[in-house]
């Protein structure tokens, strides 16, 4: 049967006008902000493109000529903080979606994790910085180091890799569980072999939001100490860096107007990364999705 | 199955080489070591609660609960005259997000009701990724625009307009929240028994009374726990204001004028040479408290009226 159609009695005793405009108006509310942000790129795309070339991408900043220089050490910084994020913040974030769903659903520590999950979802990302600092740089003494930003970046994505992995451990059918262990299989053997593979592009997917999550921040980089200047990409866990977006902040507030066009630059990078791994994201979900049954 | 079509649609069920014999031990590690995981996630708000509650208490030893609240100078890094009177860092915060909120409330409802009663599945498909790309965009590249596109704009139409104002990165922080609004607004909309809506109709109301009168009204603890998350996301935001808004740390509620936020703060004098263990900052840590302080206590209510919502729609 298919569904009934929705009752639709529309304006027969206020009047079609009003309702015309109020429809009208919630379109508008929707295009605008659309608007905006085709504007937003438009603009961006306008001032900057112009300024990438091979040099750009390949070359370390200048100070003082905006017109030479580039990105490669933030680029460098970028691809190592992400590296050392996932690197981190993918085993744990399942891991513990694995328990809370899998094991412990009922336990008092799920309860517990369900509440500080929740409640870290929440927290501004510049407070995750200021745990970075206290924690990593101070009191583990890594200093301004790369692992300590990865670090302080991966317990920033943690909640967003937990939640979509339950996400896509939730949407594996409970049949398959039950006929795993009435096959005699153990639990770990069951989420392993049964479960995992089957909520594995989900669980990917997640991860790649997450993943580009980590690549826009800035403000907990600015406080756990990526230097806004530096020549040469990192070269191991303990050197200094920086990241595109610190790259583009520093560009920003220059007093020097020229080097708004290398931050419209750096922005139309980060940008194209940011779609080409949402793209993928979204490929990996309509594999997904068709193949749910 | 020979293997060949299904086997394509499938992949993940087919019995793999032989699955290695379970062990009592083993898999009681394995448990363990997931709820290790799993307990990071309490390690970590212990952890910031821990900092940020020390290194402020080391500032508090310093400046007195009154100076902090009770004055309305904030000048730490002045060699003499300081000055560490919080609240030109809440008035930037308040009026910040008091702007970017009168854009996303209205736009963010607005898009939820449109996208839930109004347009068709199809269209919906398309614009729903569509608003969600504004939550995706970077907000230092939102910062950018703030300040090289919108505040320019701006100084056209609103003669006076400082460089670094409070209402361009506000408008600007609004239209990144829209989405966060609308996406959270039709859940509760979503969530309203189909019920409460035949009823309406037939009574004789028309569409757009029972949405205004019927529909917003029953989802309204949800509509507000939504708008209490977004402001606990506006209070939070920070590398908008710290680009567009100017930096200077006036004691004012005139969005034309420069002003400082609390997060704004913290990242001026992180990317600054103020020496660590100094007076100056530890500020950063009582404003980091005091910025926790605030969004944990608009987390905590959204919650508990999303909770409300939920259990209404259960009875």
């Amino acid at each position: 049967m298919a569904t009934p159609p929705r009752i639709d009695i529309s304006g027969r005793r206020e009047g079609v006008w009003s309702e015309r405009a109020f429809v009208w108006v919630c379109r508008l509310a929707v295009f605008l902000p659309l608007a905006v942000l085709a504007w937003l790129l438009g603009q961006v795309i306008a001032q900057g493109v112009a300024r990438i070339d091979l040099a750009f991408i390949l070359e370390a900043p200048s100070q003082l000529d905006a017109t030479t220089g580039g990105i490669w050490p933030a680029l460098m910084g970028s691809l190592w903080l992400i590296g050392l994020t996932a690197a981190v913040s993918l085993p744990i974030g399942v891991g513990a979606a694995i328990y809370l769903e899998e094991y412990g659903k009922r336990s008092k520590l799920a309860t517990v994790v369900e509440i500080a999950i929740a409640n870290l979802a929440g927290v501004p990302s510049i407070i995750y910085g200021m745990l970075g600092l206290g924690l990593f740089v101070r009191a583990m003494a890594l200093g301004e180091t790369v692992i300590a930003g990865a670090l302080t970046l991966s317990i920033l994505v943690l909640p967003v890799v937990i939640m979509s992995s339950r996400e896509a451990l939730r949407t594996v059918k409970d049949s398959l569980r039950e006929a795993a262990l009435g096959l005699g299989a153990t639990r770990w053997q069951t989420t392993r072999h049964v479960v995992l593979p089957m909520a594995l592009p989900g669980i990917l997917t997640g991860a790649i939001l997450a993943i580009s999550r980590a690549i826009g921040e800035t403000a907990p980089l600015v406080v756990v100490g990526a230097v806004a200047f530096i020549l040469y990409a990192p070269d191991g866990f303990d050197a200094e860096y920086t990241a595109l977006p610190m790259q583009i902040f520093q560009w920003t507030s220059s007093p020097k107007r020229d080097f708004l066009t290398n931050a419209a630059a750096g922005i139309v990078v980060l940008m194209l990364t940011l779609f080409l791994l949402n793209s993928i994201a979204i490929l990996l979900r309509n594999r997904f999705q068709k193949r749910m049954y | 199955m020979d293997g060949s079509a299904p086997d394509a649609v499938l992949p993940a069920v087919r019995p793999r080489a032989p699955v290695p014999r379970a062990s009592g031990v083993g898999e009681r590690v394995i448990e363990l070591g997931l709820a290790a995981c799993s307990f990071v996630s309490i390690v970590v708000t212990i952890g910031i609660v821990l900092v940020l509650v020390l290194e402020a208490s080391r500032f508090f030893a310093e400046v007195s609960l009154a100076q902090f609240f009770g004055d309305t100078e904030w000048t730490p890094l002045f060699r003499d005259n300081q000055h560490f009177g919080i609240w030109p860092l809440i008035m930037g915060t308040l009026v910040t997000s008091a702007i970017a909120m009168a854009v996303a409330l209205p736009f963010g409802l607005l898009a939820a009701i449109y996208l839930s009663e109004y347009a068709m599945p199809r269209t919906r498909s398309i614009l729903k990724p569509a608003l969600e790309l504004l939550a995706g965009v970077p907000t230092i590249v939102y910062g950018y625009f703030a300040l090289t596109v919108v505040t320019p704009a701006l100084q056209q139409v609103i003669p006076g307009l400082a460089g670094g104002n409070m209402l361009s990165p506000g408008l600007v922080m609004g239209i990144m929240i829209i989405p966060m609004v609308s996406s959270l607004a039709e859940d509760a909309i979503y969530a309203v028994p189909d019920s409460l809506r035949e009823g309406a109709l037939a009574l004789g109301a028309g569409k757009l009374p029972t949405i205004l009168r019927v529909i917003v009204p029953s989802a309204w603890s949800g509509i507000a726990a939504a708008m209490t998350l977004a402001v606990s996301r506006a209070i939070g935001e920070t590398m908008i204001v710290a680009i567009a808004a100017g930096n200077q740390a006036t004691f004012s509620a005139d969005p034309r004028e420069p002003a400082e936020t609390m997060t704004a703060y913290i990242v001026n004098i992180s990317k600054g040479d103020t020496p660590n263990g100094t007076l100056e900052y530890r500020t950063i840590f009582a404003v980091g408290l005091m910025l926790f302080v605030m969004t944990l206590a608009m987390n905590l209510i959204s919650y508990r009226m999303s909770r409300k919502l939920r259990a209404q729609s259960r009875a």
